[in-house]
């Protein structure tokens, strides 16, 4: 199918054309970044939901049963899950699909399964890029699953509105070796398979371990006890949900959130074409001893990027 | 970045013996392709949705029970269908060689019987979409 077809049947929000256009996206092809620039103003962003947490605790059940309650209450719902590639062999095994089997009950659901490819932060380095095709098809919401490999998955953060950290009664005593890292990005905390034995004490710790965080927002962060096998509770967890996007959506803070984004992405942009376009002047740099900050400094020089000496005196 | 050949395993019908389709999406995974695997009981209409949405280049099908002359035809239907006749449908199972003749004239791609050792599923794959258009 050529670039003109597929773009009518996106138009007609046509799946195939949907799953084609993600496909070039996370391939950095010619078209697939042609879409994103074309399509960037005429999205409407999407309530983007992240859930993340270590390997096996069910964030791929409870997406199940939140994207059964998303599909019920909003018109399009997007899921992406990643899972990792083998550093080795670059394939990837891509199971999440097996536990969102409710999604085939609901024609409003759209899944796609994205393989990390070498990026270690729980995502891809496509799924920025991906959740702004699924906001141009026009969803609602879209739910992003990471990798879960545990501690350094911190990117989520950056690309969603609201971070949901499922944790499990047994990850009571890791809480505390985890309080630098996830235990600070969610404003959301599950303990699910919470029929299994310490649910409580996990919630407590849980509890105690963020009364440390600094700069809450609003009111005291959600934890919430489920078990997605037995379907218990979620439906708190939708409500707290809810309520959260509730006040992102009254304060300024999502528009704060959302601004932050677009910047960064400016910046990501710029620092990768930067450091391609510069890759050679490096190499060939005439006194090869000379200290870092001066080729630094000689390297601005040439490309005439305009910085001010007092930038380059905090350095 | 590099394309990624993208394969949907599937276990089609009612029957419950899913460690041949595992070794077989793992042995992809090794051959280093991206591979979606579904589970067990899934439905000609789940499978082919399931493509759709993830855009791959290949569905195996791994049927063990005999339902093999009605899950193929009827997923090749449903392909025909939805204008994705661009994808490779190919499996393996018990499939007697006649059966594995008819689906063929069907548009199957190469089926696989017992005994076939998991690199040359692989090798098949990545040959097939060498020669693709």
């Amino acid at each position: 199918m050529n670039y003109p077809d597929l773009i009518d049947d996106f138009k007609q929000k046509k799946r195939g054309a949907l799953a084609r256009v993600i496909t070039l996206v996370d391939n950095e092809e010619d078209e697939g970044i042609e879409f994103l620039k074309e399509n960037y103003e005429k999205r409407k962003d999407s309530f983007r939901i992240g859930i993340t947490g270590p390997p096996g605790v069910g964030k791929s059940s409870l997406v199940n049963h939140l994207l059964e309650r998303f599909a019920k209450k909003y018109e399009n719902v997007g899921v992406i899950a990643i899972d990792p590639s083998s550093p080795f062999t670059g394939g990837a095994l891509l199971g999440d699909r097996l536990r969102m089997q409710k999604s085939y009950e609901f024609e409003n659901v759209f899944i796609r399964s994205i393989a990390s490819r070498g990026s270690l932060g729980g995502l891809s380095t496509s799924t920025e890029n991906i959740s702004q095709v699924m906001e141009s098809f026009g969803m609602d919401v879209i739910l992003i699953e990471t990798v879960g490999v545990g501690q350094s998955e911190l990117d989520i953060m950056e690309i969603t509105d609201i971070v949901i950290v499922v944790l499990v009664p047994e990850s009571g005593d890791s809480i505390q070796a985890m309080k630098a890292g996830l235990m600070e990005i969610g404003d959301i905390f599950v303990v699910n398979k919470s029929d299994r034995d310490g649910a409580d004490r996990a919630v407590e710790f849980i509890k105690s371990s963020l009364s440390f965080k600094k700069n809450i927002k609003n009111n005291e962060t959600p934890v919430i006890k489920t078990s997605a096998s037995n379907e218990d509770n979620i439906d708190s967890l939708f409500l707290a949900i809810e309520d959260r996007m509730k006040f992102l959506n009254d304060s300024d803070e999502l528009k704060m959130k959302r601004e932050q984004r677009r910047e960064r992405e400016v910046k990501d942009i710029l620092r990768d074409l930067f450091i391609k376009s510069i890759d050679k002047l490096i190499k060939n740099m005439e006194n090869v001893n000379a200290s870092p900050y001066e080729k630094a400094k000689k390297i601005l020089e040439k490309t005439g990027f305009n910085f001010t000496e007092d930038l380059w005196k905090k350095r | 970045m590099e394309k990624k050949i993208r394969v949907l395993v599937a276990k089609p019908g009612l029957d419950g013996h899913d460690r041949g389709a595992k070794v077989i999406a793992a042995s992809l995974t090794d051959a280093g392709m991206e591979v979606i695997y579904t589970g067990l009981h899934q439905t000609p209409e789940k499978i082919v949705r399931t493509a759709i949405e993830e855009d791959v280049d290949v569905i195996g099908l791994s049927v063990l029970s005999g339902a093999h002359m009605s899950i193929f035809p009827k997923v090749m239907e449903l392909l025909k269908k939805e204008k994705k006749t661009d994808i490779l449908l190919t499996g393996g199972g018990i499939i007697p060689a006649e059966d594995m003749e008819e689906l063929q004239k069907l548009g199957v791609g190469r089926l696989f019987g017992p005994g076939t050792q998991s690199k040359d599923v692989a090798e098949y794959i990545i040959e097939w979409h060498k020669n693709r258009k």
